[in-house]
């Protein structure tokens, strides 16, 4: 309780009075940081906003390329279709799970590669190149791999647990895709997280082990609070990143069996249905989702930027 | 040292910026001032022997340009579909899977074929595959190959094939009880391949999936019959284990490895069979696919192609030309012996050449001249998408309680209104 008061104290704009006191020199800094920043900013608005804007708009048409004559606005029509439709639930529960198992399993397992790889003395390099591997292999060909060594007769996978194949049932399907999902990103939460066990103070668990504080006591009660920060900015980016799960689906079940993500679905509606108003609602409600998820971290548990302060400014 | 670096990575740029321009560069049309049509067609493996053939016709007219598509039905028609939606004018004539002739020509991206033309694309043709190119009573494209299933059977188990599902039901239940091999194998996975045994099933019923323009979801008498009989082929004990999860070459090689007594499957597996299980081929052989009532032989779906012409094309009327050419007679009897794609053009089965190459002809030729189409509208790709997910698996059909279900789906998606899955 105390934690979230504290983030919303830390994150609560300046003062009026604050401002008034801010000197000349320093207005003149900020005017040259907003300058600075414009012109990424309008390309930003550029790519960004403009595609956003026409994807609303084309989410309130009946717009089919395939009945290119009857295209109307319809208002909200297509959001009412999909919001009723179990397709798109059935999707968006999948898409949920698999994002909070994955995100859940790769922030222990990013935890435990990151402290291997903050500890290691000898080839320190070496092991963090190896662990980065998987993120630094297209996720498209890793997840054939996948897809070959689940499918009986190619694969060395697939007769490991049951006798059938293993990406023809459901449960089974969702499982491998977590599981590629996890292999693929957990070096990156560790790397995330590598940059957060950095901002730990050695003098602070020097001082915790001289007051007889235990290696696990050390980790939970100094390292894990320090690291906060990034252990949110590490769990924002690849929440947002996991519900947004497309390739590995796409190749791994093609989302068969009742496995698509919301994504998945948002490409088979536009791209095969060519149905360009509900494909764009679909894509809309992506969005929405996102950035709530978005605004619920920033806002409650107070994530902020890698990098600033404590108090929320640089 | 840092020179060196730098005039290496200058390299190395000038190298990527070759790389990015030289695909650009390619698309420019030909120095010699003959102009390329760029013929987009599925992977077939002696078509390009037609396109230089029909070069060497051209004399210098226009040159074909063979460029071959993914292999995967759903990844041709969208890598299509997302070009002709940018308005590209690099595609001249389209290979396109009979089923999407008339969302492209509701999508107005195709020419529509008139005069000499849409004459000579006409001449000759079987009316299946013709009908499959016709949309709004016009017509759009040229059937390039047509393609039927068979009855494929094993004459040491059964002496006479049956003709209609029922009598092949019991055939095989009659194995089954004496212990012989039984199966009726076919596709029955959740894809294409089951709507297409449905769809068959409900024309030999004498039934209608959708009204004559293509408007309504009817499932009318028949539609119901053809639901009766699927569930209760899939539940008589009479199919494969994998029957549920079954595609084309799955089907192949569960009959080819003596595991059924029948199979209903494209002509593709006998070749497959004389080489791969030669014992086998020689105690097989086919017959009209079954039909629903005695007495009444079955209409069986048709597969194939159609060439159409973009309508972004630069340059239509040599593409109509090129497009006539690839699919005259000589070039279909040639792909019909070299690939073995069924022709559309009746002519070409007389031909003595095909007595050798399709010892099946005359069964090829019967069914397809009182042959059934898949529901023709636009919106096929939703309608197909929509169909295979209710009818999977085949055997939890309830037939009325199914074909309300899909009277309301499907016409949810001739309206724009369904969500795929």
């Amino acid at each position: 309780m105390t934690a979230v008061a504290d983030a919303r104290r830390d994150t609560a704009p300046m003062s009026k009075e604050e401002k008034a006191r801010l000197s000349e020199g320093k207005r003149a800094e900020r005017r040259l940081g907003w300058l600075l920043c414009a012109p990424a900013a309008i390309v930003m608005v550029a790519v960004t906003a403009y595609p956003i804007l026409y994807s609303v708009w084309l989410s309130l048409q009946r717009f089919d390329l395939k009945f290119p004559d009857e295209r109307e606005f319809v208002g909200l029509t297509n959001y009412i279709t999909v919001l009723s439709n179990d397709y798109w639930w059935t999707a968006f529960g999948v898409t949920m799970l698999i994002t909070v198992v994955s995100v859940a399993i790769e922030l222990v397992l990013g935890m435990g590669l990151a402290v291997v790889m903050h500890r290691t003395l000898v080839g320190r390099g070496l092991v963090r190149t190896s662990a980065l591997i998987p993120y630094g292999i297209v996720t498209v060909v890793a997840a054939f791999s996948w897809r070959y060594a689940w499918t009986p007769g190619t694969g060395y996978l697939a007769n490991l647990f049951t006798d059938g194949a293993p990406l023809t049932e459901r449960a089974s399907s969702l499982a491998i895709i977590i599981l590629a999902e996890i292999w693929k990103t957990t070096p990156f939460m560790a790397l995330l997280l590598l940059a957060g066990l950095a901002l730990v103070p050695d003098d602070l668990l020097k001082a915790a082990s001289m007051d007889g504080a235990s290696a696990w006591q050390r980790f939970t009660k100094v390292t894990l609070p320090v690291m906060k920060p990034a252990i949110l900015v590490a769990l924002l980016f690849r929440t947002l990143d996991a519900f947004r799960v497309f390739d590995n689906i796409y190749v791994l079940t093609a989302g068969a069996n009742e496995t698509s993500s919301v994504s998945m679905l948002a490409y088979n509606n536009l791209l095969r249905g060519l149905n360009l108003g509900i494909g764009s609602t679909m894509s809309v409600l992506i969005f929405i989702t996102v950035a709530i998820m978005a605004f619920i971290f920033v806002k409650l548990f107070g994530t902020a930027a890698p990098g600033s302060r404590d108090d929320g400014r640089r | 040292m840092v020179t060196h670096t730098g005039t290496w990575v200058r390299a190395a740029a000038a190298a990527v910026a070759l790389l990015l321009l030289g695909p650009m560069t390619a698309c420019g049309s030909d120095d010699s001032g003959v102009p390329t049509i760029n013929f987009y067609y599925a992977q077939e493996q002696n078509l390009q022997k037609v396109v230089d053939d029909c070069n060497a016709e051209a004399a210098g007219k226009y040159r074909i340009s063979y460029q071959v598509l993914p292999r995967g039905a759903d990844d041709q028609r969208v890598q299509m579909v997302r070009r002709l939606a940018a308005e590209d004018s690099g595609m001249d004539v389209l290979g396109l899977d009979i089923t999407w002739t008339q969302e492209f020509a509701s999508a107005d991206w195709v020419l529509e074929w008139t005069g000499a033309n849409k004459a000579e694309a006409e001449q000759g043709t079987l009316a299946g595959p013709l009908e499959s190119a016709e949309y709004d009573g016009k017509l759009y494209a040229a059937p390039k190959n047509t393609n039927v299933q068979l009855l494929w059977y094993r004459t040491d188990l059964v002496q006479q094939p049956p003709t209609t599902w029922d009598q092949m039901i019991q055939q095989a239940l009659d194995l089954k009880q004496q212990g012989k091999p039984y199966q009726i194998i076919t596709m029955g996975a959740q894809y294409e391949g089951l709507v297409v045994l449905y769809n068959t099933l409900v024309a030999s019923a004498g039934g209608q999936i959708l009204n004559e323009d293509g408007t309504k979801a009817v499932f009318d008498e028949g539609a119901v019959r053809g639901l009766e009989i699927l569930q209760k082929f899939a539940s008589a004990g009479v199919t494969h284990p994998s029957f549920t999860n079954t595609i084309e070459d799955d089907a192949r090689l569960q009959f080819q490895n003596g595991e059924g007594a029948f199979e209903l499957n494209w002509p593709f597996v006998y070749p497959a069979m004389q080489e791969g299980a030669p014992d086998l081929a020689a105690k097989v052989r086919w017959a009209r696919y079954p039909g629903v009532d005695s007495g009444t032989p079955s209409k069986v779906t048709i597969g194939g192609y159609n060439l159409a012409v973009s309508k972004y094309s630069k340059h239509p009327d040599l593409a109509f030309e090129a497009a006539l050419c690839l699919r005259n007679a000589e070039h279909q009897k040639f792909s019909a012996i070299n690939d073995g794609v069924p022709p559309t053009i009746e002519s070409v089965y007389f031909d003595p050449e095909m007595t050798k190459a399709y010892p099946m002809k005359d069964e090829i030729l019967a069914e397809l001249r009182d042959a059934a189409n898949r529901p023709l509208t636009p919106a096929y790709q939703n309608v197909s998408t929509v169909m295979s997910a209710t009818l999977s698996p085949p055997a939890s059909i309830d037939p009325e309680k199914t074909a309300k279900e899909l009277r309301g789906s499907i016409q949810d998606a001739l309206e724009s209104k369904g969500v795929l899955p």
